[in-house]
């Protein structure tokens, strides 16, 4: 029988003061601006944009002060406010070649054209607690160097000049799958993965990356290359008739390169996985662009055996804002199911007594 | 600057994009969910020739960069027209009308099948063109008997300014379904809609 | 996304200079500090009167990017940007669409883009406006490029026993 179940308005209401309070916190510490959170939280604020799919450095901060710091909470609040946007245009494709780059490392070539430059990386700390942090403390001066523009072309191209390393395929008429219009279909094409990789969850795609790299893939990847900046972005209103740069976006893209042992038409050669992510999101995009080039496997006549190469599987369950809405529906009243359930095993356990009871008399 | 002169300038659109397309999204909802109703869309901004303001303000509403348009020969030569539409809607215009997402046909007289526009698929009907027709009148009185799902017994609908076939093609369009295109007719600032579901009986 | 189009109904086509030169002032006013947009308006002599074509508006772009940088194209996620259009009394048109939610900014860039298209308006707004946000831009990406460049690893081999 089928319940209907109201009540609770007053609960609802007086949990969501509760939550507005615990939010606040402690009174006597000053507030959280959003302005501190879009600053100082930086990485944070990138991957909610990343993962929410919508470049948008204040409401991301804001997002994420609303949730409590919960940054899955976070991309998900910034999922349902780009559904109330309208979508003007499609950029058209930005060129990272041209990247204001303010890091670039490869971990292939030591003396490449433009050079490895650092930038503001965690790599070298020594990951010991700064409790100097714990006072509000001076920033110490950073050192500046003439800045005269240097050149830094790709390093997957340098392998290409000598023909060691797969071409990417350039079909611009192709069509391009988008998952905000439609829903996955599979088989799916290169062009639908990596558009489901870039908003996918940074813990998922972390964790099968990884997964590649012990034995789950059969993959060797090498990190050809790493950068970070700022790229333009261009459209070409339909009013106007021509291009128009309107801003600049910071993204990090990552190049993985996979040895291949070659089959019975291809010769040996490197193959290419590939990592993009809004802002500073290294780890993001080398767990994506490894998971890139584990799906690849269908297209490269491997084996597929590893969960990280089926693409139902990682494309199906790297949706944060997806698994979280279905594992978190657990919470919501399931009485009558679980009444027919309860019922139900009542029911099977007479049945097995009945059985038991016979089986002895006989 | 590039070529534009006052004569063939977009006029202005909606006062306020988002409520005023919502208010004429809901009128065509209510016109095509029962269908032959006349809706009179009300407050509705000035249309550059030969548009009346219930096409144009339709279009404002429902056509926007990913939704190809087509246009007739009369409203395709006025630059007027065409550059309000890419304006406010953004919207690619395309020569093939089976490319189209949405048409615009501001002389019925011509129109003697829907061949060729979009009929959608089984799979996709919903990928089908939708046809903005304008003609000279809509009335309830007389005319044709609608019937049909939205209909609860049957509609008169009588329309002036069609070409003798129109019917005939419509009744043909029918049989279609799912597949079909769906029609909004427009006479200045009112609509009346034949979707593909609708029986005509003249 | 493929379509035939049909072919332009404007008259003549625009000059591939004016349109080069209209592409980077148009540049330059989305990467404006919403400040230099406000005091070059307040600058200005006689205020020009313009209508609002289109009330600024935020809505999004989806941004493209190629597998591999210069492959296959794929939806990487949107961005918010705010566009607006208006016509100055002289009959211009003047667009902005800018990156983010600021209305204010995307309505000063369509006045001074309209405003550029007048002979009138073009020299004092060049050198009060755009040259000015040229410097803005230029600075802004020196700081940050000479603070990496500080970052540049300079390898050294330490040399052998045997060489």
């Amino acid at each position: 029988m089928y319940v209907a179940v109201k009540g609770g308005e007053k609960a609802i209401r007086n949990a969501h003061r509760l939550l507005a309070e615990v939010r606040r916190g402690d009174l006597g510490v000053p507030e959280l601006s959003v302005a501190q959170i879009k600053e100082q939280m930086s990485l944070a604020v990138d991957r909610v944009m990343t993962e929410g799919s919508l470049y948008d450095r204040d409401l991301a901060a804001l997002a994420i002060k609303q949730a409590r710091g919960d940054l899955v909470e976070a991309i998900f609040l910034l999922r349902a406010f780009r559904t109330t946007l309208a979508r003007f245009a499609i950029s058209t494709p930005i060129d990272t070649s041209k990247m204001k780059a303010q890091r670039r490392i490869s971990a292939t070539y030591k003396d490449l054209p433009g050079g490895q430059v650092l930038g503001p990386t965690f790599d070298y700390t020594h990951r010991l607690l700064d409790f100097a942090l714990m006072a509000e403390g001076e920033v110490p001066e950073v050192e500046k160097m003439d800045a005269s523009d240097v050149a830094m072309p790709r390093v997957t191209d340098m392998l290409d000049h000598e023909g060691l390393i797969e071409r990417e395929i350039v079909d611009d008429e192709a069509p391009i799958a988008d998952l905000t219009r439609e829903p996955l279909d599979f088989p799916a094409e290169r062009n639908l993965r990596l558009q489901n990789l870039a908003r996918g969850d940074e813990g998922f795609l972390l964790a099968m990356g990884y997964s590649t790299q012990r034995g789950y893939g059969n993959s060797h990847p090498f990190a050809g290359e790493i950068r970070m900046g700022e790229v333009e972005i261009e459209i070409v209103p339909e009013e106007l008739g021509f291009a128009i740069s309107i801003g600049d976006i910071f993204v990090t893209e990552c190049e993985m390169v996979n040895q291949f042992k070659g089959s019975a038409t291809e010769a040996p050669k490197f193959t290419r996985g590939y990592g993009l992510a809004f802002g500073e999101a290294e780890r993001k995009a080398m767990a994506m662009a490894l998971v890139d080039r584990a799906m690849r496997a269908r297209e490269l006549g491997e084996e597929i055996k590893a969960p990280a190469q089926d693409e139902e599987f990682v494309l199906y369950h790297s949706d944060n804002v997806e698994a979280s809405g279905f594992v978190q529906h657990l919470k919501l009243p399931h009485y009558v199911d679980f009444q027919g359930d309860l019922e139900m095993v009542r029911n099977l356990r007479a049945e097995q007594k009945q059985t038991e009871l016979k089986m002895a008399g006989e | 600057m590039n070529g534009k002169t006052a004569f063939d300038q977009p006029l202005t659109g909606f006062e306020s994009p988002v409520h005023d397309a919502q208010r004429v999204f809901h009128g065509v909802m209510e016109a095509m969910s029962h269908p032959g109703k006349i809706v009179v869309l009300s407050d509705l901004p000035e249309a550059p020739e030969p548009l009346n303001r219930a096409s144009a303000a339709i279009c404002l509403s429902l056509v926007d960069f990913e939704t190809p348009l087509w246009a007739d020969a009369a409203v395709a030569a006025s630059s007027q027209a065409m550059n309000h539409l890419k304006f406010h809607c953004g919207c690619p215009v395309t020569s093939a009308p089976k490319e189209a997402r949405t048409a615009l046909v501001s002389d019925a007289s011509m129109l003697t099948s829907f061949d060729r526009f979009n009929i959608g698929s089984d799979e996709r009907p919903d990928l089908s063109t939708t046809v903005i027709i304008q003609v000279a009148r809509l009335s309830n009185e007389g005319g044709v008997q609608l019937s049909g799902p939205g209909i609860k017994t049957v509609n008169g609908l009588s329309v002036e300014g069609i070409g003798a076939s129109f019917w005939d093609a419509l009744k043909a369009n029918a049989q279609l379904f799912p597949r079909g295109v769906d029609l909004i007719l427009t006479s200045d600032d009112a609509i009346a809609c034949l979707p593909r579901t609708t029986q005509v009986e003249v | 996304m493929t379509h035939n189009t049909s072919s332009d109904v404007t008259s003549i086509a625009p000059e591939a200079a004016q349109i080069a030169a209209r592409q980077s002032w148009m540049a330059l006013l989305a990467r404006s500090q919403l400040q230099r947009l406000e005091n070059a308006w307040a600058d200005l002599d006689g205020k020009p009167e313009y209508a609002v074509l289109r009330a600024p508006e935020t809505g999004m772009v989806m941004v493209r990017a190629r597998a591999g940088g210069n492959g296959g194209q794929f939806n990487m996620g949107e961005m918010t940007v705010t566009r607006c259009a208006v016509r100055t009394q002289q009959g211009h048109l003047g667009h902005s669409y800018i990156t983010g939610r600021d209305k204010r900014h995307a309505m000063l860039a369509a006045v001074f883009d309209a405003l550029m298209q007048e002979p009138t308006h073009r020299k004092h707004i060049e050198a009060r406006l755009l040259t000015p946000i040229c410097e803005d831009l230029a600075q802004a990406r020196n700081n940050v490029a000479s603070k990496v460049a500080a970052t540049r690893v300079d390898f050294f081999t330490l040399v052998r026993g045997n060489d």
